[in-house]
């Protein structure tokens, strides 16, 4: 699905990812976690084609296309969805206008029709009762006036209407209630299939209780410094991420 | 990136810059009392008339062009223009096949047939069509049509020699010939124009259309439109306009007069879409406009809606004299500026009536260096007891180097007045855009879909084909433009 070699990444003069190194496959869903600053954000902007960012080093291979290749709108076409950590506000827009756009633009670069009126409003409400999203928030701006969960919710409804290949949730748990949490971390599981992936990059542990990772990755200044399975999840909350800087700055110095 | 963007707008070209080669007959270069005389005789004009000219040229002789507005630019030398220039040969056109095939031309490639038109004749969503060319009306269609109906549609010179009892009745009513610098100046040399007269009872059965076109160079463009809706009729008035692209300036000062009586309503739509000059703000057409509406007797309704897209420099204010009462007056306006485009538009409501209702909604969206002002008065007179009016002034930035202003001036004199304005100031983001670049939309279609999004109330009140044609002028004034 996709293949991160030897990432490198900076802003200004900043190198923020200092050699990444990812395989994931179909039907597989990863975990990244880390602490503040580690990088974990950066790597998924870098991956969803953000301009204030210079790759300097590595390549991304996506479905067999290099994808720092790829303006960021292709890379959407290409079937990688990024869930926002802070969704952004479109006034005037509404949320049904934008995501039938969104979807047309996606089927046009992969040669299909416009989906008809009628189609794509059963697909809304369809996807959006897999999310508990409120009917009317639809018809409402693009996250105009919505609670933090409300956002959070609407990013996993957009991800069910564009069916991804590869999703990457970024701190899509944080400012979640636990109900909230609970509503989004099924609709993420539902749409998992064996076709597509999904990476969860996460502070917290508790998002991993609800979508349960095949691979736990922990990210520390700039690199992967330590991969496991879900357990790896339970040891980082039990310990703290004192423990692998200690290790790594060492190393470092 | 933003500047390959901005690179690729500015370089594309005003679709509607060419010129047709059609020999004119021109007035000399110039302004004084003989070329008035000039171009009345030329009109065949009736003596009241000729008198109406030289009065107003006497006055805007004493009068001094407006420096109040928020825009700058070189003013026009008015002895360096010229007056009347008519596309030859000028003769009584009985049928299309003797207009100009040049002529022709020209309104096809801006997307108008006329052969079309004349071929779906009949059909009820059709759109009759004054054309103005320059100083003078080449085609009016569906005049036939609309007469079974009593509804008078033609050129104002026209009008002038067959209607003279209705023109000499509300010549100047709504925008005396003293008015301003610019109308006194449309009201001594105006050319041609297009009056509407709908008769009592008569609601239209299509929409009237004028479409205005400069083409010939150093000339200016002074037409003068008049409207009038008889008791309970209904009229809906699309205007449309383009022009060559040159690198000199070009003065088109025209007056819009709209009279409505009882009951009547007069809904008055235009798409502005005027050469703007090139990306270093050269050439451009000046335009300077007065649009006025009377609602003259009771429960009268004129609503102006205007997408302004084009112009180098424009200075516009359509707005409505509520005198009857229950009388509404509506201003939906969406004001585009790019570039070195300059704007200062807005309207005017003057409650005088009871219970006058008036509501403003204006958008602006201004990028490059472009700057872009909403001028504005609600003035509620002594004695227009529960006056109300709503107001919203929005302004949409796009890029840094631009600049948005809101000028309201609210002049309350009847305590029962209910008076409301709000306003916004919001600028399309790079967040916002890599947003929909996330979810498969490009740059191009993300600020189609705010920009439109951001206007919707406005082009929501256009009629259904004006609203496309608006879209996309939108789109295309826009293009690239975030940086």
């Amino acid at each position: 699905m996709i293949n991160i070699k030897n990432l490198h990444a900076s802003i200004g003069d900043k190198e923020i990812l200092r050699g990444i190194n990812l395989e994931v496959k179909a039907g597989e869903v990863h975990a990244i976690m880390g602490p503040n600053g580690s990088g974990k954000s950066t790597l998924s902007s870098v991956l969803a084609g953000r301009e204030d960012y210079d790759v300097t080093e590595g390549e991304v291979i996506f479905n067999g296309k290099n994808l720092l290749d790829l303006p960021a709108e292709d890379r959407a076409r290409e079937g990688l969805f990024l869930a926002f950590q802070y969704p952004i506000e479109i006034p005037g827009v509404s949320n049904i206008n934008f995501l039938r756009t969104a979807l047309n633009e996606i089927r046009a670069y992969q040669g299909q029709e416009e989906m008809a009126a009628k189609d794509f409003l059963a697909l809304v409400k369809e996807k959006s009762k897999l999310v508990e999203l409120d009917a009317k928030l639809a018809s409402r701006s693009v996250n105009e006036g919505f609670s933090g969960g409300e956002k959070k919710r609407n990013e996993i409804f957009q991800m069910a209407m564009l069916n991804p290949k590869l999703a990457i949730l970024d701190e899509t748990d944080s400012g979640l209630d636990i109900d909230a949490l609970r509503i989004v971390a099924t609709g993420v599981n539902k749409l998992k299939s064996k076709d597509n992936a999904t990476i969860v990059i996460t502070h917290y542990q508790r998002l991993l209780d609800y979508i349960v990772p095949d691979f736990v990755h922990i990210l520390y200044n700039g690199r992967i410094v330590k991969s496991g399975g879900k357990e790896l999840a339970l040891e980082m909350e039990a310990k703290g991420y004192d423990e692998i800087k200690s290790q790594f700055d060492s190393l470092e110095s | 990136m933003a500047n390959e963007i901005l690179e690729e707008h500015i370089n594309k070209d005003y679709e509607w810059g060419f010129t047709t080669n059609i020999e004119a007959d021109e007035a000399p270069k110039g302004l004084n009392e003989d070329i008035i005389k000039f171009i009345s005789a030329k009109k065949n004009e009736p003596e009241w008339m000729l008198e109406f000219r030289l009065k107003a040229f006497r006055n805007w002789k004493n009068m001094v062009e407006p420096e109040w507005a928020h825009v700058s630019y070189t003013k026009p030398n008015f002895q360096d223009i010229i007056y009347y220039s008519a596309p030859k040969p000028k003769k009584e056109l009985a049928s299309l096949d003797e207009v100009d095939p040049e002529l022709l031309k020209t309104f096809e490639k801006l997307g108008i047939s006329l052969e079309e038109q004349k071929r779906l004749s009949g059909v009820q969503s059709n759109i009759a069509v004054d054309i103005v060319f320059d100083s003078v009306s080449v085609k009016t269609t569906f005049k036939e049509t609309l007469a079974e109906k009593g509804i008078i549609f033609c050129s104002f010179s026209e009008a002038v020699q067959d209607h003279p009892e209705l023109v000499k009745k509300y010549m100047g009513m709504a925008v005396p010939p003293t008015d301003n610098f610019y109308a006194a100046l449309n009201s001594a040399v105006f050319t041609d124009g297009s009056f509407c007269y709908i008769p009592k009872g008569v609601r239209s059965p299509m929409e009237l259309s004028t479409y205005f076109r400069i083409n010939a160079s150093g000339t200016g463009q002074f037409e003068r439109t008049m409207i009038i809706a008889d008791e309970d009729s209904y009229v809906s008035y699309l205007e449309g306009c383009t022009a060559p692209q040159r690198d000199e300036n070009q003065l088109h000062a025209a007056v819009v007069e709209i009279i409505t009586h009882k009951n009547a309503e007069v809904k008055y739509s235009t798409v502005q879409n005027w050469y703007p000059g090139d990306k270093d703000g050269k050439g451009g057409i000046f335009n300077f406009v007065t649009k006025r509406g009377i609602c003259l007797e009771d429960n009268s309704k004129i609503s102006w809606t205007q997408v302004e897209t084009g112009s180098a420099v424009t200075w516009k204010y359509p707005s409505v004299i509520l005198k009857g009462n229950n009388s509404v007056g509506e201003f939906y306006s969406v004001a585009v500026t790019n570039n070195y485009q300059q704007a200062d538009t807005g309207t005017k409501m003057i409650h005088i009536g009871k219970n006058t209702r008036s509501t403003i909604i204006s958008k602006g969206i201004s990028a490059g260096f472009s700057n872009n002002s909403y001028r504005g008065l609600v003035q509620i007179k002594k004695g227009a007891s529960n006056a109300r009016n709503f107001s919203q002034c929005d302004s949409l930035l796009m890029g840094d180097k631009c600049g948005a202003h809101t000028f309201p001036y609210i002049e309350i004199k009847d305590k029962s007045a209910v008076v409301e304005h709000e306003a916004t100031t919001s600028k399309i983001g790079e967040d916002q855009l890599f947003y929909c670049k996330q979810r498969g939309i490009d740059n191009e279609k993300a600020i189609g879909l705010i920009v439109n999004g951001y206007c919707k109330e406005v082009l929501n009140k256009l009629p259904m084909e004006f609203a496309v044609e608006a879209q996309k002028l939108l789109a295309i004034s826009l293009e690239g433009s975030v940086g």
